[in-house]
């Protein structure tokens, strides 16, 4: 099986590995990068537990193919806090009791930062919207959705990182 | 076995390396395929890319647009020119699918998937091969299948008059999902009657298809609850609906009146 080489940025951190052909992304975030945030939940699209930000929009790493990001700038959950600071989106997951077992969060914190990265004030529906494709089967998706606006309020969009 | 993954430069490249290649399966957006490597799908052992441009533009034509196949469902929405497929576009998956997600994958989607391939048939929707031959939609549908498969480089449709084309996608979860019946309509008047409809589903059937039946019962029909109730008790003549993890085959003949009729007078 050939490898080939491919470069990016992980939250603003310069990237290079050797991918398999056929290689989605979130197994090389995980193995070949180390970076566990984003998680394998069905491998098939369906879950969202694996959203990763490629040029800040959304997409499912475990159906991207790996290769195919080279040069492109990639985030994760991972690069949301900043030390001891979390995001406002963590934050706020937090007071709302918006992530119970959290296999879902990481995901939905990056549909929601992408979100609010577009568009700082959105409505009810603009969020539940935003997190569609993501399942979460604790919640209910009442609190993430409640934290999320609380998030927009608290100024979350506004802010770069 | 593995998978060998080749990208070219241009699609007629790409074309010539799919069709000496029957295991060769070209990779749009990547959310069927994908998923299909991630299965160890054994059916094909080659992925072909192509990073055209070519592939992801949209160009007016005179009355039609030019759809590259590689144009996913989030640019559909982000274009003005395609307004009138905003309403589809925001029907396939969540935010993260569309951005992934192409027309020209959505041509060869299985069921329960098609929701935009059933508003292109409804568009007068013609097909362009990478080799530059064109079909209609529900030709190249026929045949679609057909192994090796040809590289589809555009689609283009007409841009319909304000009110004429209508689009609704009934599905169990909210806010999004599978589709349990797509219907998409093109209903153009004359002096107050129907004249020339067009109808499609997806979901009903193995892939989109034009409902023949509900077309000839709305021909000089008004489109109002009186007008088209012949084409609604014709909603599933000559069809068998799939059953699957969304609904049964009676429930989805049973409802596709309901849907039919929310298309017409609602959509
Ligand atoms: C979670 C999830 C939700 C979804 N929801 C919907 C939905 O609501 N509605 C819907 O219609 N679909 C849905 N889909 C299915 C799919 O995302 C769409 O149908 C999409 O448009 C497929 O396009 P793609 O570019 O990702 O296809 P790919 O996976 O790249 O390709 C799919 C097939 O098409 C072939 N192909 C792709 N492009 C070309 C081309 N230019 N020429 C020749 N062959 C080509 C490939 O070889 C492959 O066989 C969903 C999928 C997932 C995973
Ligand atoms: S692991 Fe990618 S969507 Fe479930
Ligand atoms: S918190 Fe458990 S899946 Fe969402």
């Amino acid at each position: 099986m050939s490898k080939k080489p491919v470069q990016f940025t992980l939250n603003g951190d310069n990237k290079a590995v050797f991918v398999e052909d056929g290689q989605n992304l979130l197994d090389v975030l995980r193995r070949g990068v180390g970076d566990l945030s984003p998680k394998y939940g069905c491998g098939q699209g369906t879950c969202g537990a694996c959203t990763v930000l490629i040029d800040g929009e959304p997409h499912l790493s475990c159906l991207t193919l790996a290769e195919t990001v080279e040069g492109r700038s990639l985030s994760s959950t991972g690069g949301l806090a900043q030390g001891a600071d979390l995001h406002p989106l963590q934050d706020a997951f937090m007071r709302h009791f918006a992530a119970q077992c959290g296999f879902c969060s990481s995901g939905m914190l990056m549909a929601a930062k992408a979100l609010l990265d577009r568009n700082p004030n959105p409505s009810r529906d603009e969020v539940v919207e935003a997190i569609s494709g993501n399942i979460c089967r604790c919640t209910g998706y009442e609190p993430i959705i409640e934290a999320i606006l609380d998030a927009a309020q608290s100024g979350a969009g506004r802010r770069s990182a | 076995m593995s998978i060998s993954v080749k990208t070219f430069a241009s699609s007629a490249e790409a074309a010539s390396a799919l069709s000496g290649d029957r295991t060769a399966r070209f990779m749009g957006g990547g959310t069927l395929i994908m998923r299909a490597v991630n299965e160890g799908d054994q059916s094909f052992n080659t992925v072909v890319l192509a990073n055209d441009a070519a592939l992801k533009q949209v160009q007016p034509q005179g009355d039609r647009l030019i759809i590259g196949a590689g144009v996913t469902m989030a640019q559909i929405l982000a274009s003005r020119d395609l307004d009138f497929l905003h309403p589809v576009a925001r029907a396939v998956g969540g935010p993260a699918i569309r951005n992934m997600a192409t027309v020209g994958g959505n041509l060869f989607a299985e069921h329960p998937y098609g929701d935009m391939t059933a508003a292109l048939l409804v568009l007068d929707c013609q097909v362009t091969l990478a080799g530059g031959q064109s079909s209609a939609l529900a030709d190249f549908l026929r045949d679609r299948d057909r192994e090796p498969r040809g590289l589809v480089a555009s689609v283009s449709v007409v841009r319909p008059q304000s009110g004429v084309f209508k689009f609704r996608k009934a599905s169990r979860v909210k806010p999004k999902g599978v589709s349990l019946m797509t219907v998409a309509a093109w209903v153009p008047q004359s002096g107050g009657r129907i004249s020339g409809a067009r109808i499609a589903y997806s979901s009903m059937g193995p892939m989109p298809m034009r409902i023949a039946a509900v077309e000839q019962a709305l021909e000089g029909a008004t489109l109002d609850e009186t007008g088209i109730s012949n084409a609604l008790a014709a909603a599933t003549n000559g069809i068998e609906p799939p059953t699957d993890a969304i609904a049964s085959s009676w429930y989805r003949k049973e409802v596709a009146p309901v849907h039919l009729k929310r298309a017409l007078l609602e959509g």
